[in-house]
């Protein structure tokens, strides 16, 4: 059943999850108002709000298993955004089940927490859907919001005020480039809507103007901020370190992947014919992220910091997929995603399990001997590790995503092999960092003196369970969530794909 | 045998079973481990010795099951012998596709029968972990079988990398003083090789697609679809010689070798020598070879290859000379013999290439069995400095004679297994590349050099320190598993033309296929 957008009833009807999912936000901020902050209050909205958040899931599950469809208008009824809103509601799950655990050890009382969870997820799934600019835009500020505030959370802490200030200044920043770009994108083509500009750009051959060139180019620096591309990733390190580690988690799952989703939709869908233009600076701006974040993860002490570069590294990464430009490109965008924010997940969990209160045990130092003390706590970390550097089996998942991300790359028409060969090359300096957590878990003692480990709390534990049971079985039978992936391109327009694969 | 083995149609399950077993294996152990652990997460001392004679259990009946493959694998045949072909990932165009030939059942045999004998190796000198570690060398070998049996490229590739993780662990875990050192250097030169594999690997995929426009992943299908130019197909080839000259290794890939041996567990010693290093050499006989011809008789490449493998022969057996160490010179031993194996793989005639399967087999016996007996020493005197020792063979001559014969198999001497290989190689590269076969033939001399005045100084010479008065000799089970070793020493040494039979037609059809000619004459016939 095709939805008519035009129609405001069946309008509404295609934004049911969205909208189902903001009521459940206000009423959870009235519920946490509701009493005075207390451990026992900020447990009970965290539960009622994860409630919330599996209501909505199973209404996007049972969405994208109808496969609706809609005729033109703002936003997407498609199975792209479907698949982009599984994988924010899983790390917003996460995200409030680990956070639940944290805000006790770190006396955070207040259960509005985990509220900014849920209207910051609203916001993702807006983006997800958003097909038109201002919907966009509209999407990124509901979200953004949201996470200025989750990143300030800890008032005690002053790295926290720092981060959060800089998050929201340097955020302020990037929407100003957003803004200004779809303005201009606005003046060359008389419209705000995806699907339209993408038909004028080629239809009355605007290719070449320049306005519209520009506008572009601000778009691509306001998304290159938001995904913390190189070199405009410079806020990312110092936010994530700052912020608590749930949100942490957050951030360099869901909310990457919540811009991530928009960038390539807008890109695929509005400026598939400016390719000519994009090509060289997505190339850059993706050569130049593989390039630098992994170096400079090289030389990372605390394993905040060093999953912040990481989470750099693998924008570069997407990127490769986004520059390929295909529809195989955004299959694998979409799996590579789904790979990430697991594995990305899983070890902000282990680093929250580790952390002693008052932010502190998140040096690599204070993994050493990890696997004596936790072993649990030591495999389900070595897994994401490897997940994150691509290994078969024992990173499970990871190691289709890196392939997938290959395939779309050398299917490309457009010549893609060096790219390819620095993705895999910049992979093995990775390894340089994602080894040496694993080194200091396995093969090093445990120091002389370290501070008892931590209890683990049951929540923490079943959500790094969850997620290393899932990285490991889709790494042995990935083929449905390939064929998911293959299935749900973020644009019904033709496939612009080039029937053969290019030579290098 | 064949007909007892065909009624309980062997071939269909023996495959899938010798990778899964280990699996099961390492699940087992990993549970009983779980199941075992006190209050205070250790595990009692019973239950980790218990582990130990579990994890061997499981390896002999991996090794017998696999002595099967003997017979029932048809040497002469040219479709693959046990095959098996599921899909796994159809819209990749990935599937598990197992066969072998007699190249790979060879290897295979050796693989699940060192093993055991690299468990029995390791049999007290592991304390810790010892769950850990032996679910991780199950794992290690599944990967292990994996590469010699995958006929899917992605598999192929899976299994080459899975290999990598428990052998990392392995060195750096339970290894020596610079084991941080060594497993990290380990770990980063396989994985710069083979990612670039990687890219090669998908690319070859994408060029020879289904009817559908997907990618397949099948040798087969590649060796007759894809479509390459020759600039294509150099690349390509240069792509594949770096994961397997890394691994195999050549000069100068070699450094993270000598790091890698000596800093091992005597069972991770024994697996890298003996079985790990025959995947590089079986990588150019499976794929990079079959799959580039034109790059692989391209001149220039060819006498790149050649000199690269001459060199490492000479180079290794010099360096071998001057180590103090003695665990270190049987790793630069392995470079030197396993340059002899490129040597007859790229010298491209079928005795040259029969001569290196030998090498690769006759290489894995004693160089295991050599870094077992290094093993056995350390043990015993915490030492591996030549110089530590000196007329150990009056206080352990089971010892002394076990070393001698070991040591004279990697020497070469006629009637034992060296002779055979090294001889084949030297004859066949003789034919067609006269002068980096004489050079390669110094190594022979170098490698009586290294190893005689390496025994003279340990076991013969006075009994001058008087730390070494008291070492004990062998014991039983030190005795029983190098037994096994020195008999397929002397008996490959002496009737080898059973196993040169298994290889001589897979030899044949590979020098056929990437030289375009029929071949002429195998080594069992000509000699």
């Amino acid at each position: 059943m095709p939805f008519d957008l035009s129609v405001p009833s069946q309008l509404s009807l295609a934004l049911t999850p969205d909208i189902a999912l903001m009521i459940g936000a206000m009423v959870m901020m009235l519920a946490a108002a509701w009493q005075p902050d207390s451990d026992r209050h900020q447990r009970r909205v965290g539960f009622a709000s994860i409630g919330v958040l599996l209501f909505t899931l199973v209404l996007v599950l049972w969405f994208a298993s109808r496969n609706f469809s809609s005729g033109p208008g703002v936003i997407a009824v498609d199975r792209f955004r479907w698949v982009a809103d599984v994988v924010f509601l899983l790390a917003a799950i996460g995200t409030i089940a680990l956070a639940m655990e944290y805000n006790v050890r770190e006396a955070i009382q207040s259960a509005e927490s985990h509220v900014l969870v849920l209207f910051a997820t609203s916001g993702m799934m807006v983006l997800a859907a958003a097909r038109d600019l201002m919907i966009v835009f509209l999407g990124i500020e509901l979200m953004s919001i949201a996470v200025y505030v989750m990143a300030g959370l800890n008032r005690r802490s002053a790295k926290a005020a720092e981060g959060a200030l800089k998050y929201f200044l340097l955020g302020a920043f990037s929407t100003g480039f957003l803004l200004y770009g779809i303005a201009l994108v606005y003046g060359a083509t008389g419209s705000t809507n995806l699907a339209v500009i993408g038909a004028r750009i080629p239809g009355y051959a605007l290719m070449h103007q320049g306005i519209l060139l520009v506008g572009t180019g601000l778009l691509l620096v306001g998304f290159a901020f938001k995904v913390a591309a190189v070199p405009f990733h410079m806020w990312a390190p110092d936010v994530y370190e700052g912020a608590p580690t749930p949100v942490t988690a957050f951030m360099a799952a869901a909310v990457k992947a919540a811009a991530f989703a928009t960038f390539l939709r807008v890109w695929l869908e509005c400026f598939g014919a400016l390719d000519f233009a994009w090509l060289a600076p997505i190339w850059w701006l993706a050569g130049l992220t593989m390039l630098l974040g992994n170096v400079v993860a090289l030389a990372q002490r605390n394993v905040k910091r060093l999953l912040a570069y990481s989470s750099i590294v693998h924008s570069g990464y997407l990127l490769v997929a986004v520059a390929a430009g295909t529809q195989l490109g955004a299959a694998a965008f979409l799996f590579y995603l789904f790979a990430y924010t697991l594995a990305t997940f899983g070890a902000f969990a282990v680093v929250s399990a580790v952390g002693r209160p008052g932010e502190r045990g998140g040096d690599i130092a204070d993994f050493e001997g990890l696997w004596s003390v936790r072993p649990g706590l030591a495999v389900g970390m070595a897994v994401c590790m490897l997940a994150m550097l691509g290994f078969p089996v024992f990173g499970g998942i990871g190691f289709f995503a890196k392939l997938y991300v290959l395939q779309a790359a050398l299917a490309s028409p457009k010549q893609l092999m060096p790219l390819a060969v620095l993705l895999v090359v910049t992979s093995v300096v990775s390894a340089g960092y994602y080894l040496n957590v694993i080194r200091a878990m396995f093969m090093k003692p445990r120091p002389d003196g370290a501070p008892a480990p931590v209890p683990v709390g049951p929540l923490t534990r079943m959500v790094l369970a969850t997620t290393v049971a899932i990285i490991l079985v889709l790494g042995l039978v990935p083929g449905q969530l390939a064929g998911w992936a293959r299935s749900s391109p973020p644009i019904a327009a033709v496939d612009r794909e080039a029937p053969s694969p290019g030579a290098p | 045998m064949q007909a007892f083995l065909a009624s309980l149609h062997f071939n269909s399950w023996i495959l899938p079973t010798l990778l899964l077993l280990p699996v099961a294996g390492a699940a087992i152990i990993a549970a009983h481990g779980w199941l075992a652990r006190g209050p205070d997460g250790a595990i009692a001392e019973p239950a980790s010795a218990r582990v130990r004679s579990l994890a061997l259990g499981v390896f002999v009946v991996e090794a017998v099951l696999s002595l099967g493959l003997w017979w029932s694998v048809d040497p002469n045949a040219a479709a693959w012998q046990a095959p098996v072909d599921v899909p796994w990932i159809p819209i990749w165009g990935a599937r598990i596709i197992l066969g072998v030939d007699g190249i790979a059942m060879l290897l295979i045999l050796l693989t699940t029968l060192i093993m055991p004998l690299a468990v029995l190796g390791g049999w007290t000198s592991i304390r810790e972990k010892q769950h850990s570690y032996y679910a991780l060398l199950m794992m290690l070998t599944t990967g292990m079988l994996g590469v010699f049996m995958s006929l899917d490229l992605l598999l192929f590739f899976a299994m080459w990398e899975l290999m990598l993780v428990p052998m990392y662990l392995i060195i750096g875990v339970w290894g020596g003083q610079r084991r941080l050192y060594a497993s990290l250097k380990f770990f980063l030169y396989t994985m710069l090789g083979s990612m670039v594999m990687f890219v090669a690997i998908v690319y070859l995929a994408l060029q020879s697609p289904d009817a559908l426009g997907r990618p397949v992943f099948g040798y087969d299908w590649i060796l007759a679809h894809a479509v390459l130019s020759p600039t294509a197909a150099l690349w390509l080839f240069g792509a594949f010689f770096l994961a397997f000259a890394v691994k195999v290794p050549m000069w100068p890939f070699h450094t993270w070798l000598p790091d890698a041996h000596v800093e091992a567990p005597t069972a991770g010693s024994v697996i890298l020598a003996a079985i790990m290093l025959k995947m590089g050499t079986f990588g150019f006989l499976r794929f990079a070879l079959p799959l580039f011809p034109g790059a692989a008789t391209n001149e220039t490449v060819r006498s790149v290859v050649l000199t690269l493998a001459v060199i490492g022969i000479v180079y290794g057996a010099l360096v071998a000379m001057v180590q103090p160490d003695f665990k270190k010179l049987v790793a630069y031993s392995s470079v030197s013999h396993l340059g002899f194996v490129m040597l007859g793989i790229f010298a491209l005639n079928v005795q040259s290439v029969q001569g290196a399967l030998m090498v690769n087999l006759t290489h894995g016996v004693s160089t295991g069995a050599l870094f077992l007996l290094v093993g056995m020493m350390y043990e015993r005197r915490h030492s591996r400095l030549i110089a530590d020792y000196g007329g150990i063979a009056k206080v352990m001559p089971v010892f002394a004679v076990a070393l001698s014969i070991v040591a004279f198999s990697s020497i070469g001497v006629p009637g034992t297994n060296g002779f055979i290989g090294e001889f084949l190689v030297l004859v066949g590269s003789f034919r067609s590349q006269p002068v980096y076969a004489l050079i390669a033939a110094t190594g022979v001399v170098f490698a009586a050099a290294y190893l005689l005045w390496a025994l003279q100084r340990m076991i013969y010479n006075p009994l001058s320190k008087p730390e070494n008065q008291q070492l004990r000799d062998l014991n039983w089970r030190e005795i029983g598993l190098l037994a096994p070793l020195i008999f397929a020493i002397f008996w490959m040494g002496v009737y080898p033309k059973p196993i040169l039979d298994k290889t001589a037609a897979a030899a044949s059809r590979l020098v056929e296929r990437v030289e375009g000619l029929p071949a002429t004459g195998t080594a069992s016939t000509s000699k």
